[in-house]
């Protein structure tokens, strides 16, 4: 929770990672290349007294991330994604297993999410069934452009992720966290385009699909399905550290999500270990569009803040939130988005 | 129609553009002066655009050295933003690097070298090897995959350049405003508007044109400018990343030729 002007805030910290990248754990330059480029993401956007070295980035303790979260970072609960990668680093990056051992040691504050990879086939679908019992999920994260063997990435289109998804909806596994952001592409098949999510979302109406990191760098591209599609939610790992470094281009990205999509499709996640909780709420809960950008994008209210912060993540999760937090249902200072009303602008291709 | 369009244009290097301009013309004008320089070349490379930020890459730090031998054979080391970035744009960038500097009169042997990227190696030797059969302006190497993305990219650039212009124009905008009266009232935006439509071979009369180059019609147009906005926002947010990511990996020298 988060208190601020007579104003109490409840945190849901949409995405959040318990990694292990360390040299030890590393297979080959690629699960090298990859802590480096977090390591990048982390030391080109944080502020300076949030830094850290690229050793203390690779792994830290346990102690340090409920630090981090809970006791100076406002969090009230986390999600713990898990991020695989199992042809570069040893033991996986994060997987389900290890999330969830670390959560069961801290009772109330951790949502541990699954994964599933359609490149598993049949026998992965067996997996994903024991992954649910074990740790009873109610999301995955999915990262389509994940490595394996000859492979360098996979479409939420395919006809077994089909399967996969089909298999979440029977289990009651209804939040569909997807990466589409920044880094790892392939050749010439680009696993993080955005355009497959709309072929899913599509058909599965009863599923959530959270779209992490809005797709950047194509802020455009999510925007045209999410305005489409009602299931589409924007994750704003990434996103939002560029309040403290670029507030402008921030200003600009949750100006144009909220004119898109509307204020109940946006969820708060720090990205952490990449970046800490602490600092982006707390800059977050001051922040105003800038006055000279206001008559494009309007103001950003208490009530959004308190949506995006926490309530829109609870409500994908069915959390109980306690009385004092709650804001009034319906679009309120945002207007309703377009993809909420009965006339679509049509991105002209 | 006062665009002038160049056949095969759809490639992001348009013949004028691959030939240096005005210095090529003046670099023909005598035996002595065909000889290239570093800013011949550099004036050259300023022609690769980075086709997802629309950025020309010497302007966003990615040219890191550039160095002629005694023989006039040029070396050239391009960097990026991140280890794990786009190799499909990687390899358009370091492929258009290799036809600008081919096609600069009296250059030997010409070596574009991505460094620090986790597909190098196959980008280095795939464009070297395409250089060697491909004409020169064949930059996609007849991959229809990579010359799809580049054209969607172009055409992005596109959208986001006519909003600037909508921009410029303010009030005096409509949907029937040709390309020659907005050119006297906003004659920058214009020209960027048109330098996007020769890359994409587009022709159109009209300030504000679809992909077709067919005019916007009245109601539609408020529409179609707030789309052309989110597109801008994003290629600039994108441009704004890159280059914080480029500082955080390289440090903030970021132009080896001033």
């Amino acid at each position: 929770m988060y208190s601020k002007d007579g104003q109490s805030y409840y945190i849901v910290d949409g995405h959040t990672h318990f990694w292990d990248g360390s040299p030890a754990n590393q297979i080959n330059r690629y699960g090298e290349g990859f802590i480096k480029c977090f390591y990048d993401y982390h030391a080109n956007l944080s502020p300076d007294e949030y830094k850290w070295t690229l050793e203390e980035f690779e792994r830290y303790p346990e102690e340090r991330m409920i630090h981090d979260l809970f006791e100076a970072g406002h969090d009230d609960i986390a999600i713990l994604q898990s991020t695989y990668l199992t042809d570069w680093y040893v033991n996986g990056f994060n997987t389900t297993e290890q999330n969830g051992e670390m959560a069961e040691r801290h009772p109330g504050r951790f949502i541990v999410n699954g994964r599933f990879d359609p490149r598993d086939g049949e026998a992965g679908l067996g997996v994903l069934e024991r992954l649910h019992e074990r740790w009873q999920l109610r999301g995955v994260k999915l990262y389509t452009a994940e490595w394996k063997g000859d492979s360098k990435g996979w479409k939420l289109s395919d006809p077994w992720a089909y399967r996969y998804l089909q298999k979440c909806q029977d289990l009651g596994i209804r939040n569909i966290h997807v990466h589409k952001g920044p880094t790892v592409y392939p050749m010439n098949r680009d696993a993080f385009d955005v355009a497959d999510v709309d072929d899913a979302a599509t058909a599965f109406p009863a599923l959530n699909f959270i779209v992490e990191h809005v797709g950047l760098p194509r802020l455009d591209d999510f925007c045209w399905i999410a305005t489409q599609e009602p299931n589409v939610y924007a994750g704003l790992a990434v996103a939002m550290p560029f309040i403290h470094s670029r507030p402008r281009y921030f200003a600009q990205i949750i100006g144009e999500l909220l004119y898109w999509l509307d204020e109940n499709r946006i969820v708060f996640g720090s990205d952490y270990a990449i970046w800490q909780p602490k600092w982006l709420i707390e800059k977050f809960v001051d922040f105003q569009i800038p006055e000279d950008m206001q008559g494009e994008y309007g103001v950003l209210t208490t009530d959004i803040k308190k949506k995006v912060l926490g309530l829109n993540a609870a409500r994908l999760y069915d959390l109980k939130i306690p009385g004092e937090f709650e804001v009034p249902e319906g679009p309120g200072g945002s207007g309703p988005g377009i993809g909420s009303g009965p006339t679509v602008a049509t991105a002209p291709r | 129609m006062t665009s002038p369009v160049i056949a095969g244009a759809a490639h992001g290097i348009t013949a004028a553009e691959a030939g240096a301009g005005p210095d090529a013309a003046v670099s023909g004008a005598g035996p002595d002066r065909a000889t290239p320089d570093r800013e011949t070349a550099w004036a050259a490379l300023s022609r690769v655009f980075d086709p997802e930020l629309d950025k020309p890459i010497t302007e966003l730090g990615f040219v890191s050295d550039l160095r002629f031998a005694d023989d006039y054979s040029v070396r050239v080391e391009l960097r990026l933003p991140t280890y794990f970035c786009a190799p499909n744009f990687a390899w358009l960038m370091v492929a258009d690097a290799r036809d600008v500097l081919v096609a600069l009169p009296g250059v030997g042997r010409v070596d574009v070298v991505l460094l620090d990227h986790f597909a190098a190696e196959e980008i280095n030797a795939g464009v070297a090897a395409a250089g060697s059969f491909a004409s020169g302006f064949d930059t996609d190497g007849g991959d229809p995959e990579l010359a799809e993305l580049r054209a969607t990219f172009e055409r992005k650039a596109h959208v986001a350049t006519q909003e600037r212009l909508a921009r410029a124009l303010g009030p005096h905008l409509h949907s029937r405003l040709t390309v020659g009266e907005a050119a006297r009232i906003a004659p920058a935006a214009t020209a960027a508007v048109l330098r996007r439509r020769e890359r994409l071979g587009l022709v159109s009369g009209f300030a504000i044109c679809d992909d077709r180059g067919a005019p916007v019609s009245e109601d539609r147009l408020p529409g179609w400018l707030r789309f052309a906005r989110t597109v801008r926002v994003s290629v600039d947010g994108n441009a704004t990343l890159c280059r914080g990511l480029l500082e955080t990996r390289y440090g903030p020298d970021t132009t080896p030729v001033s």
